[in-house]
């Protein structure tokens, strides 16, 4: 629990840097950024008891709870605001503090460590994004924020992050997607903190996969669905409570399904890949998993299922950002450090020309997410500016995964370096669909 | 708050833009590609126009090459989108146009953003209203601008130069010509300055015009000057030499132009992939926004690859251009703008011409006929301005914080 606290003052401090004033003040908690925090933090004291409840029809909703759209400011901006800019802070610092050091050790056992996915979980990510209605401090849509965070934690590990944020995407998709009795069951025990392990799992294991021509499939029944299947690469499933699932609805093509796993006779094989190893990647198989009525979210709305794809390719267009940017600032040092020839390697154009290109592209991957993030965010049409933000990190984040590890050389190739983990897990933000949703 | 969105603010002004861009530069495109060194009598009512626009954009927006004037004053220290964005979105459109008509549009040369970005007030109201053509390269020197060899020798109260310039881009049309020289090759780039030339001051003759692959609606001159004597306030910045200031003063200019040229790359490279794209769906083949690249048709895979490069390209430059009217330092990312516009625009136009085959490569008076001219012009936007390999450079020494002694 020590640990737990440690990411708790993570939050705190955050709140005291921005503020500079003493913390009594600060708990007037006007702002979203500062109650998330402070949501995280004050759970922190609860203790380990709280995961352990059970999923439980808490509130009652009389129509769906949902975020409203950010009103455009109708001025070219990228300064974060200065919410954002305190939780991307938070973020930030607990992602160099804790996941980069745990990162070598989660990637080699496959496994997070539960208390550094508890310390993500305390920067209130989930809460964010929910009503307040449910027991969340969101006000207003937050997609721009999301891609920050998930840049920020990603910075420190993609693997982690992605076992870290997992759960939030399936919030996310009820608040976003989910009426009024889904919402009223599920969102308040996210909302809570120390949220329930969660999972929106799309991939399914095929070549030239199409989240669009999905193999997993749902028939009609009198009493609700039953759900055939495989899906790939879903992080932590084994553990998870809750999951959404992507399926072609015999009548009405690709929909999201929840499927709570207590009593679902669902069968899971460890399924670890390339990268992500840190996210434990599993598959699923259902073979006539029965659902009720109520467990098709969306009403199964061709758009629904568009912006669900395409909200989670911006988050990994945000996680291999944040993976580039880590890359970037791990060669500086490194080349300006490695001597060749009498003086630093850097002294050479083809390997300053190379940082140079690093640079230039990580920061167009950036601008082209958080245009296309706060488009959406907006409540403006995003498909196009998702699909060029999905194509720009999916080819240029891997190329700078690949210049990294040359740059480094033989050093890039061993795991001595981190170097050789980002260029395996940049290879995921051209592969993987859902997961992650900002 | 976040938003990489057009300013609702400058919307009429892009507008304005893109019907010069589409009624007045598409249609004439062909005639002064193919009579090269014909003066477009056709722009002189828009140097006018852009005045116009400069003028009446209350807050000091504007489309034209003055719009880089970075104010000295600010009283709010909220978000500013004032004439460096206004003027990049006025130069994306137009380009869109065509290249080099907007290299020849009256009073909107380098030169004028160069006397925009350093000149005093009083330079400036002296010079108002004139065309500057901008001189820096010489036979024997491009991107190493530190090398140049015409002297300026101060003489009473005039400064006396000697030397030689080309690629002086509209020098023949222009005005006046901002020239660099330096007052002692010995103290290098802190000696270099910049000074203002009249157009038929003695000695300052015009010696040949350019025959070029593109941009060949603009001309392209070569200047000797044989003891040209110009008036001591028309250098421009400070007329000392500060060692430790080094080349801070004339290249600062850069911090300024630089987007502006990025701005004409992502222009020119909207041309080309909206044309290819009308082709396209002319054939069939349509983009998905949704469906993955393999589960696509090879061309429209390609073409979004493109449109993903032209898409950073632009938010690049609109970033380095919002941080100079938010006074932030640029330098940076003014050159990652440079780089990757300039690299950008050559890829789509050549991809584009070959996406389109003998549609594209065959001369035509507009439409997709226009692709190959395209082609030509963009080259130069990777070559001036800082090349493609100076640009890689100036973001690697600003990286990796290196000097030019180090990283050369």
């Amino acid at each position: 629990m020590a640990f737990r606290s440690t990411a708790m003052g993570l939050g705190l401090r955050a709140v005291n840097r921005i503020g500079g004033s003493a913390l009594v003040d600060r708990l007037g908690l006007r702002k979203p950024a500062e109650k998330a925090l402070y949501h995280g933090s004050r759970l922190g004291f609860r203790g380990a008891d709280t995961l352990a409840r059970g999923l439980k029809a808490t509130q009652k909703l009389l129509k769906p709870a949902r975020l409203p759209h950010q009103a455009a400011q109708g001025l070219f901006d990228l300064t974060p605001t200065d919410e954002q800019q305190m939780l991307r802070d938070a973020a930030a610092a607990y992602a160099a503090e804790q996941l980069r050091p745990a990162a070598q050790a989660a990637d080699a056992t496959a496994a997070a460590p539960t208390e550094v996915l508890a310390g993500i979980d305390d920067l209130g990510i989930a809460a964010m994004s929910i009503p307040e209605a449910l027991g969340g401090v969101g006000a207003e849509r937050s997609a721009v924020t999301h891609a920050l965070i998930a840049e920020a934690l990603a910075h420190g590990d993609m693997g982690l992050a992605v076992a870290g944020l997992a759960p939030s995407a399936v919030s996310t998709a009820l608040v976003l997607w989910g009426d009024e009795a889904q919402q009223s069951q599920y969102l308040p025990a996210f909302a809570a903190g120390q949220g329930p392990v969660a999972a929106l799992a799309i991939c399914e294991p095929q070549p030239l996969f199409d989240s669009l021509t999905l193999r997993t499939r749902v028939r009609r029944t009198a009493d609700g669905f039953v759900l055939d299947g495989v899906k790939s690469l879903v992080p932590r499933a084994d553990r998870a409570e809750l999951l959404i699932v992507a399926a072609a609805l015999e009548d009405a093509g690709p929909s999201l399904f929840l499927v709570e796993a207590a009593g679902a006779d669902l069968r899971y094989a460890a399924e670890p890949a390339m990268g992500l190893r840190a996210a434990s990647t599993m598959r699923v198989e259902f073979d006539g998993v029965k659902l009720p009525a109520s467990a098709l979210l969306g009403a199964g709305d061709p758009i629904v299922y568009r912006e669900c794809i395409r909200l989670a390719r911006l988050g990994w267009c945000a996680l291999a950002v944040g993976t580039a940017q880590a890359a970037l600032d791990y060669l500086i040092p490194y080349v300006n450090e490695r001597q060749a020839f009498g003086e630093p390697i850097s002294h050479r154009q083809s390997v300053a020309f190379a940082v140079a290109n690093i640079g230039i592209e990580t920061e167009g991957m950036r601008l082209a997410t958080w245009r296309a993030a706060s488009r959406a965010e907006q409540g403006l049409d995003f498909a196009r500016a998702t699909a060029i933000a999905r194509r720009l990190c999916a080819d240029k984040g891997m190329q700078i995964g690949s210049e990294a590890v040359q740059l480094l050389g033989g050093h890039g190739f061993v795991k001595e370096h981190p170097v050789e983990r980002w260029y395996r897990d940049l290879r995921a933000a051209a592969v993987m669909e859902g997961v992650v949703l900002i | 708050m976040i938003n990489l969105e057009t300013p609702k603010k400058f919307r009429m002004l892009v507008d304005q833009a893109h019907q010069v861009a589409r009624q007045i530069f598409r249609p004439n495109s062909r005639r002064y590609d193919r009579a090269e060194h014909l003066y477009p009598r056709e722009l002189d009512m828009l140097g006018a126009l852009l005045d116009g626009m400069n003028a009446g954009g209350g807050g000091g927006e504007g489309a034209g090459a003055a719009g880089v004037r970075r104010s000295a004053a600010r009283s709010d220290e909220g978000n500013r989108n004032s004439s460096n964005l206004s003027t990049v979105l006025g130069t994306m459109e137009l380009c869109w146009g065509d290249v080099g008509f907007l290299l020849t549009m009256p009073r909107q040369g380098l030169g004028n953003s160069a006397i925009a970005s350093v000149a005093t007030d009083e330079q400036l109201e002296r010079f108002k209203g004139k065309w500057a053509a901008m001189a820096i390269t010489e036979p024997g020197c491009g991107s190493d601008s530190a090398a140049i060899r015409t002297t300026a020798r101060l003489d009473g109260d005039h400064y006396v130069l000697n030397g030689e310039k080309i690629y002086v881009t509209a020098g023949d049309r222009a005005d006046l010509v901002v020239v660099w020289a330096t007052l002692d090759r010995n103290l290098g780039r802190a000696a270099i300055k910049s000074f203002v030339v009249e157009k038929g001051t003695p000695g300052f003759d015009l010696v040949r015009l350019e025959h070029k692959l593109g941009i060949r609606a603009s001309d392209t001159a070569a200047f000797v000057l044989n003891d040209v004597r110009v008036p001591r306030e028309n250098l421009l910045g400070d007329p000392e030499i500060n060692v430790d200031k080094g080349f801070a003063g004339v290249m600062q200019t850069f911090d300024n132009t630089r987007p502006l040229v990025a701005a004409m790359a992502v222009g020119l490279a909207r041309a080309c992939l909206e044309e290819t794209r009308k082709l396209l769906e002319q054939a069939g083949i349509e983009l998905d926004d949704d469906a993955p690249a393999f589960a696509q048709h090879a061309a429209a895979s390609e073409c979004r690859r493109l449109e993903s490069e032209y898409e950073a390209a632009r938010l690049l430059t609109l970033q380095a251009a919002w941080m100079a009217d938010n006074r932030k330092p640029n330098s940076l990312q003014a050159s990652m703008a440079k780089a990757k516009a300039g690299r950008s625009c050559v890829e789509i136009a050549l991809r584009c011409v070959e996406l389109a085959g003998p549609l594209g490569y065959a001369e035509g008076e507009g439409g997709h006929g226009l692709l190959e001219k395209w082609a030509r012009d963009a080259k130069i936007l990777d070559i001036f301005e800082g090349t493609q390999q100076i640009q890689q450079l100036i973001v690697a020494r600003r990286l990796l914080g290196k000097t030019s002694a180090e990283l050369k």
